[in-house]
């Protein structure tokens, strides 16, 4: 062996050492600091945790693009509705009178909330686009309280991590970090272009998050729960997406 | 130019002469490993990204101009391939399969080793002088002559030269400057720019390029461009002589055309 290929050969060891032990580094800042994603197992669990963790370091308080109105669509498309449950269609004919979103899990004061309760919180709204993963979009205005004033009112407990949150079609439901669930433009939206939220949009209350493809804003949601561990729902890969194969963080 | 042919590097005093072999191990390899390894990696995530992002496009096989599209809109053209979702009228009274799941956790984690391996060559290029000494073209061979003459005998498909094994010719130079400084940032930040995430952070990726589905348009015409690029690079490697450039791409050795024909 000559001196250049034992060089070579000690500088190579030592970096592939330093390579191991950086990674087993990282890997736990990740987890400390929150970037690791719930459905980080598998094949594709590196290029998750790295986009994940690399939107969290970069866009953790940034806000969505709002909109001119004129730039609104004209016909906000109302795509593949589910079939609408006896429950559904009988809440529907009154009006969504009886209509309540539930809110359990790490809270001081568990809590169900009317449409006319959350309408009487501080209502925003915002200019926003709608982008689904299959490539199409609109651009809505979206009119709602923003989650944090109903976390806000049920007290979050401090070990939050994650807020989970169900449809009334009972194959929905997602999850969100209290980074995204605490953002202002993470709305319940119960409005539309200046009118109640129709039910092909997710009426009468959906969870809007702009910063995110369409899948995580999930329509009809009927409940919501606070937890610190997301093992507990479905298959444990944080969401009903995340356990039928597409990505829990849906940010690109 | 110095190496138009593999000449034998002067051994040592210290190694036997009559250890004929070793010339070749110890010669300068036609591209260095570190070309070789991330040339290999890009083309992996290539096929990858190719194949992942024709199954993401087949969702919805219509594009937009602008900031927003979708079926109530007109397109800007639709390609005329059946869908893997019911939401677009394709003519074709079938579906395929929706692939959508794997194919967008492939496709990002594919564009993640395929940027970090771009930089790896990038970095190493520019401090290794690959760019200037390998790819940037002579002043000389950019004369209208110079270039046509390399164009004519492209067209006929003519054998390049020995010369040639060892130094890529100018509209090769050209046209791999124009893939790694043009279309790989290109499709990056068209890619990028589709992100709702990244874009709340850095609107004018979008705003750039005239809007979402504007990205998305160019970021399929990109994409088509590289298909483009890869199916001529590979004619080309055929036309050259398969065997060897794909040694030369592989072990880094090259080998006259008398030695491999005895």
């Amino acid at each position: 062996m000559t001196d250049l290929s034992r060089r070579k050969l000690l500088v190579t060891g030592l970096a592939a050492t330093a390579g191991v032990a950086g990674l087993g580094v990282a890997a736990r800042l990740a987890q400390k600091y929150g970037l690791v994603p719930p459905d980080h197992g598998g094949i594709y669990g590196l290029g998750e945790t790295l986009t994940y963790a690399t939107q969290r370091l970069l866009t953790k308080h940034s806000l969505a693009r709002e909109f001119r109105r004129d730039q609104i669509s004209k016909r906000p498309l109302a795509n593949e509705m589910p079939p609408l449950t006896d429950a559904f269609k009988r809440l529907q004919s009154g009006g969504f009178a009886d209509w309540r979103l539930t809110v359990t899990g790490l809270v001081d004061r568990p809590a169900s909330f009317s449409l006319d309760q959350l309408k009487s919180y501080p209502y925003r709204s915002q200019i926003t686009q709608l982008a689904c993963e299959e490539g199409w979009s609109y651009i809505a205005e979206w009119i709602g309280t923003p989650l944090l004033h109903v976390l806000d009112a049920v007290g979050v407990q401090p070990q939050a991590r994650y807020v989970v949150y169900f449809s009334m079609d009972p194959d929905w439901w997602e999850s969100i970090d209290m980074a995204d669930a605490m953002h202002p433009q993470t709305f319940l939206a119960y409005g539309m272009n200046g009118s109640d939220l129709p039910v092909g949009n997710g009426g009468p209350l959906r969870l809007r998050l702009p910063r995110q493809v369409g899948y995580k804003s999930v329509k009809f949601i009927t409940h919501l729960t606070v937890t610190d561990n997301l093992k507990k729902f479905g298959d444990g890969k944080g969401s009903a997406s995340a356990d039928g194969g597409y990505a829990w963080y849906a940010g690109i | 130019m110095a190496r138009l042919e593999s000449a034998p590097v002067p051994l040592p005093a210290c190694v036997p002469t009559s250890a004929s072999a070793i010339p070749a191990a110890t010669a300068t390899p036609r591209h260095s490993a570190l070309v070789r390894v991330t040339h290999w990696i890009t083309t992996l995530c290539f096929f990858a990204l190719l194949i992942s992002g024709f199954e993401i496009v087949i969702s919805h096989p219509r594009f937009y101009w602008g900031e927003t599209g979708n079926v109530l809109t007109t397109p800007l053209f639709q390609l005329p391939i059946p869908a893997s979702r019911s939401l677009v009228q394709t003519g074709y009274n079938y579906m395929l399969p929706d692939q959508n799941g794997w194919s967008r956790y492939l496709h990002f984690q594919t564009a993640w080793i395929a940027v970090l391996t771009g930089l790896l060559y990038l970095i190493s290029g520019l401090f290794t002088g690959h760019f200037r000494k390998d790819l940037l073209p002579a002043k000389a061979h950019l004369s209208w002559r110079a270039l046509s003459a390399t164009i004519a005998s492209h067209v006929r498909f003519a054998r390049p030269g020995e010369a040639e094994a060892w130094s890529y010719n100018p509209l090769q130079r050209l046209s791999y400057l124009f893939v790694i400084f043009v279309l790989f940032p290109l499709v990056i930040w068209s890619g990028l720019a589709m992100s709702l995430a990244f874009v709340s952070a850095f609107p004018a990726t979008v705003t750039l390029l005239g809007g979402e589905q504007s990205a998305r348009t160019i970021h399929f015409f990109v994409s088509l461009a590289m298909l483009l690029f890869v199916l001529v690079h590979v004619v080309m490697i055929c036309v050259a002589g398969f065997k060897r450039r794909m040694r030369a791409m592989i072990t880094g050795a090259v080998t006259t055309r008398k030695e491999e024909r005895p």
